[in-house]
């Protein structure tokens, strides 16, 4: 076993990973970052498509061109990485933090350190979470991992294709699927609105001429060893007496039907889980309910844009520099949803510093309003041109938006889209 | 003429409202940026769209794992070459090693447009 100690270990070297390592490694702390798969990039590698990086380079990237610009970062900076190691185990020793990487090249290895970043990204929910009965044949996969079967691995996974579901991953996965000359039969949305941007829906599934069936679920699957076909019904109808139900002939199930962050090492370290994102609860600085341990990224919620996760990532990098200078924020106060708002991050602001948010819609309306309060009292409203649950919202509240608040009182800021 | 069409310049994804009488004279509403303009100029006269694969490589340098490598249109490509350049495209083996941005098929079909990799291996 070997003994690695660093001022800062990241876990995770995916856009979030390598974007908060190379802020701290600029301070000059020493920084690591642990990554389990061959190579640091994430899920852009997998991502070939292009849409990447409008914001933070004002040029639009394909996955792997965005991860790349990263990864060079990383290489001139001269920062650790530790690839094909998985991290298990954390272990909160008070102002050391501790744990185990597995690793096929570096054999076992113990880190220490003073500071630890969850940057693990998310993991794709599956059949057992949607619930569809029927048999359980082959030919179920989620759209994430046949993106990596054929872009990376070249493996195509069927011949006729129905893809549950209508998130971004699931309509860029549409025309892949037509690009490898497999026939798409249709998009399958519970909803009465597509989860995906209106772009993919138009440049996946409108070109092709691929039906979007809104309000529908796959009701049943047939097949022994290989899906054969899927009934659609309309939402709100029983399966199977309906006649507006109809078969597709397929031999492959693509689901598409959410996200979930990947916390199974943070829950073994004791960090606390927000219900609302399933990633940790954090603090203004993102530091999670364990002291010194910061979070970001996919692990903290889902993004939907990969300039958003850098732009967070990169605060959390200079909130764990602040944290091993030992400056810490004088008073923080709760944040909450109101109105419309699924979940605000982070959980808590400081009122005496600058503030970044990230809210989630409940709704889609035109023309809305963001309102913020403090104490019942307005101090941020602006009108958002449009709002839709896939698309997050972000804010900034800065100190002098920020009333003078009587310390006696909870200050519980409160975030509301009207 | 009429159409409605939707900018897929960005992630905003502007309403366009493209009128004509000649296609010499195409006005566009509804964008908000001068790029929804040259979108819905290019949708109505010859559609275009930028192309993203991966291709299969000849095999690493030190013989370990074979990996396909990414690529894509340097710019968009008009619709009806896309049929033909995806067919190219499966059938080329990549030498490595290879180089972000590195010309993979120059001048596809005569339209100026690039293949280029998208990932250095
Ligand atoms: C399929 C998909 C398509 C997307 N398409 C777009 C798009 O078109 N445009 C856009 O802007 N954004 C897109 N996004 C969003 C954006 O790209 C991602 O949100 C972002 O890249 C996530 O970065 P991350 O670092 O948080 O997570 P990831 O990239 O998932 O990185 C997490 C890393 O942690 C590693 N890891 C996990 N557990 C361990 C462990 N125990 N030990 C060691 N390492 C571990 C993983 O191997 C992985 O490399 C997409 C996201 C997904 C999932
Ligand atoms: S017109 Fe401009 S702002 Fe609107 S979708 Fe197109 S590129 Fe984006």
């Amino acid at each position: 076993m070997t003994e690695k100690k660093y001022d800062s270990v990241i876990i995770g070297g995916g856009s979030a990973g390598m974007a908060a390592a190379c802020r701290i490694a600029e301070a000059g702390y020493s920084c690591a970052i642990v990554e389990r798969e061959t190579a640091l990039g994430g899920i852009l590698n997998q991502c070939i498509h292009n849409g990447f990086g409008l914001h933070h380079f004002k040029e639009e990237l394909t996955g792997p061109e965005y991860a790349e610009r990263f990864i060079q970062a990383v290489k001139d900076k001269g920062l650790d990485v530790y690839l094909e190691t998985t991290v298990m185990d954390i272990e909160d020793t008070g102002s050391m933090k501790s744990f185990y990487g597995y690793s096929s090249v570096y054999g076992l290895l113990h880190f220490s350190c003073r500071s630890i970043v969850l940057a693990m990204g998310c993991r794709e929910r599956n059949r057992g979470n949607i619930g569809t009965p029927g048999t359980r044949p082959s030919g179920i996969f989620t759209a994430g991992l046949a993106q990596r079967l054929v872009n990376i691995d070249g493996y195509i996974p069927g011949k006729k294709i129905v893809i549950v579901g209508s998130g971004d991953i699931g309509l860029i996965m549409a025309r892949r699927m037509t690009w490898v000359g497999t026939e798409v039969l249709g998009v399958v949305e519970i909803q009465p609105y597509p989860a995906g941007l209106t772009r993919n829906i138009v440049q996946c599934l409108t070109d092709f001429n691929i039906p979007l069936h809104l309000s529908h679920v796959v009701s049943k699957i047939w097949g022994k060893e290989r899906v054969e076909g899927v009934r659609v019904s309309p939402v709100g109808t029983e399966e199977g007496g309906n006649r507006a139900s109809f078969d597709l002939d397929c031999d492959t199930l693509l689901l598409s039907v959410g996200l979930v962050p990947d916390n199974e090492i943070s829950k073994k370290a004791g960090v606390d889980l927000n219900p609302e994102t399933g990633g940790a609860l954090v603090d203004s600085r993102l530091m999670t309910s364990v002291e010194g341990i910061f979070a970001c990224g996919n692990v903290l919620h889902v993004h939907d844009l990969v300039d958003f996760v850098t732009e967070e990532s990169q605060r959390c990098g200079e909130a764990v520099c602040h944290y091993l200078k030992g400056v810490a924020p004088g008073r923080q106060y709760r944040t909450v949803s109101g109105a419309n708002v699924k979940y605000v991050l982070p959980n808590m602001y400081n009122p005496d510093g600058d503030n970044r948010f990230y809210l989630r819609p409940l709704v889609v309306k035109n023309g809305a309003e963001l309102v913020v309060k403090i104490e019942g009292r307005e101090v941020i409203r602006k009108k958002l041109r449009h709002v839709q649950p896939s698309e997050m919202v972000s804010f900034t509240l800065d100190r002098e938006e920020i009333p003078s608040l009587e310390s006696s009182r909870g200050n519980t800021l409160e975030t509301g889209i009207l | 003429m009429e159409r409605q069409l939707i900018c897929i310049s960005c992630p905003i994804g502007c309403r366009l409202q493209a009128s004509w009488t000649d296609e010499t004279d195409i006005t566009i509403e509804g964008n908000q940026c001068p790029r929804g303009e040259i979108y819905g100029r290019e949708e109505v006269l010859a559609p275009k769209r930028v192309v993203t694969a991966t291709c299969m490589t000849a095999g690493s340098p030190m013989g370990t794992e074979v990996r396909r490598v990414s690529v894509k249109t340097d710019a968009p490509l008009p619709k009806e070459h896309i049929d033909s350049l995806l067919d190219t495209l499966y059938s080329m083996k990549i030498p490595l090693p290879v180089e972000t941005g590195q010309v993979l098929l120059a001048n596809i079909g005569g339209t100026g447009v690039n293949l280029v990799a998208t990932r250095s291996m």
